[in-house]
């Protein structure tokens, strides 16, 4: 499982950073170094490209899991140059962004912009699998996501728009369905393409979602 | 009185309906016109849903102003733009307002259309709209309470017969047909050999089906479509037929074919009805019913 993520349009965090000019800049070194988009390299470039702009960059980290509690110990470390910095500029995930806009008065702007929980198939090549729906039915569509892998998220087959197993919307994506449906055959379980499914609970959490697994 | 579709649909003729396509603004004068010009030729006009995606005037806006001219719309609803209340709600207003034909669809990406930063909403799908409809009818909506006052529709929905893999479009169908629907329009076909075998099928169920005419307007068109509208597919014969037209007569050459078609279909009883689709020519509808010989 990976937070992806994709480094905003630079123009963004320039204005973003606009009356910012002291920065301290966080990577993370899991997902965001994993999707090359907050690992060590990326930070020291990010640093060099603020300085071209004038900035004074007055420290940097990779923190090895932004998101986890770890975070608050790493910022003690590192206090002198935070305290020097009138902004951090966080280059993980949004969980990451929380994590240090909980410890830090300061403003925290985030340089990433998050995307989706996937999975990576190839070198730099992920795909989403789970949009955590709170009611999963993997087990009724041979482990396919109808709710991420179809574009309309619909529950009881394709629409009319499936074109030779692509999806409407993009000639190069899998109709979802199309797969649910082969791989229900392969397995001698199509009846369960004609099981009916009542719409969907949008609110098994509702939000803001909190849960208490004991 | 006008008969109503469902009546036209039980009575045991070759039954015809056709489109409407609202405009993009609040001038519904051409729209009200082709209405005026269709509403006594067909058994009931259908009102696209901001079809392909494009904002414009609300089907249910088109369906009241055919009830007005005396016509028999025929509302279609798509699953984008509206969550479950908003769906029933028009249910509602439409049944309120003596529109007695809908047509659930699941509808076409936002990703196709004029607004494609929009939020795509697919709350329900067509399969759950068409048990929807049900549902208000026997007087509750779908969270289980009473209405004060129920619904009455003829429901029907949309069957791609040359849909590649056909095998879970067609299961798709008997989804569609478990949830109530009494009727299929289906996406436009033109191998009548291979709609021929469709029907085989398709006559086992208690459904009646109208075979979907898209009108050809060119070669140009036929190929376009042959590449980017999916489950659409234009023989070359008929490509061939077009490119042949003299200069100009390419229009005419399309409802030819179409009317042909549509007098196969009749003469045959292959189907139960046509659903002439004369996307933006709608003017040329009563050409391609003289040419069918209807
Ligand atoms: S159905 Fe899909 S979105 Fe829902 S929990 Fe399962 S994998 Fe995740
Ligand atoms: S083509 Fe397939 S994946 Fe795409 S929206 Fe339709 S059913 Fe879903």
């Amino acid at each position: 499982m990976k937070s992806i993520t994709r480094q905003k349009p630079f123009n963004e965090i320039e204005q973003q950073l606009e009356d910012l000019d002291r920065i301290f800049i966080v990577g993370c070194g899991t997902c965001a170094t994993m999707t090359r988009t907050g690992g060590r390299e990326e930070v020291l470039e990010m640093k060099n490209r603020l300085q071209g702009l004038g900035k004074m960059v007055t420290g940097w980290i990779v923190i090895p899991t932004a998101c986890d509690e770890m975070t608050e110990v790493a910022f003690r470390e590192n206090n002198g140059a935070i305290q020097d910095a009138n902004s951090i500029l966080v280059m993980a995930c949004a969980l990451g962004v929380h994590r240090v806009s909980l410890y830090i008065g300061k403003p925290v702007i985030p340089a990433l912009d998050t995307l989706f929980i996937g999975i990576e198939d190839s070198p730099g090549d992920f795909h989403e699998v789970c949009a955590q729906c709170g009611q999963c039915v993997l087990g009724e569509t041979a482990g396919i996501c109808p709710i991420t892998a179809c574009h309309k998220g619909l529950l009881n087959g394709p629409c009319g728009g499936t074109n030779n197993g692509k999806c409407e919307v993009d000639k190069e994506k899998d109709c979802a369905w199309t797969l649910i449906y082969q791989r229900l055959k392969e397995q001698g379980r199509l009846d369960l393409m004609r099981k009916y499914r009542p719409p969907k609970n949008f609110q098994v959490v509702p939000r803001p979602k909190v849960a208490r697994i004991v | 009185m006008v008969p109503s579709f469902k009546e036209a649909l039980n009575s045991g003729k070759f039954v015809v309906t056709s489109e409407i396509g609202p405009p993009k603004g609040t001038n519904i004068e051409k729209m009200c016109h082709h209405i005026d010009l269709l509403k006594d030729m067909v058994d009931g006009l259908n009102v696209t849903d901001h079809q392909s995606s494009v904002m414009r005037f609300p089907s249910i806006g088109g369906c009241l102003a055919i009830k007005e001219q005396g016509g028999e719309p025929i509302l279609q609803m798509t699953c984008r733009d509206r969550n479950r209340l908003a769906l029933q709600a028009e249910l509602l207003l439409a049944h309120a307002r003596g529109i007695r034909n809908v047509l659930c669809l699941t509808g076409d990406a936002i990703l196709v259309g004029d607004h494609r930063e929009a939020k795509g909403v697919f709350d329900l799908d067509s399969v759950q709209l068409v048990r929807t409809v049900r549902q208000l009818e026997s007087g509750k909506d779908l969270g289980g309470n009473d209405l004060n006052g129920a619904v009455e529709f003829c429901a029907g929905a949309i069957v791609t017969p040359e849909a590649r893999p056909i095998e879970p479009q067609l299961i798709k169908f008997e989804n569609k047909v478990e949830a109530g629907a009494e009727f299929f329009q289906t996406q436009a076909i033109y191998d009548l050999d291979n709609f021929s075998k469709f029907m085989q099928y398709a006559r086992q169920f208690p459904v009646k089906v109208l075979a979907g005419i898209v009108l050809l307007t060119s070669a140009r068109m036929a190929k376009y479509m042959n590449e980017n509208v999916p489950g659409i597919f234009v023989p070359q014969n008929l490509i061939d037929e077009l490119t042949r037209a003299p200069k100009g007569e390419a229009l005419n050459t399309g409802i030819e074919i179409a009317g042909r078609m549509i007098a196969v279909l009749q003469k045959d009883s292959v189907c139960d009805g046509v659903h002439i689709m004369a996307i933006g020519r709608e003017e040329v509808v009563p050409d391609i019913l003289a040419a069918a010989g209807l």
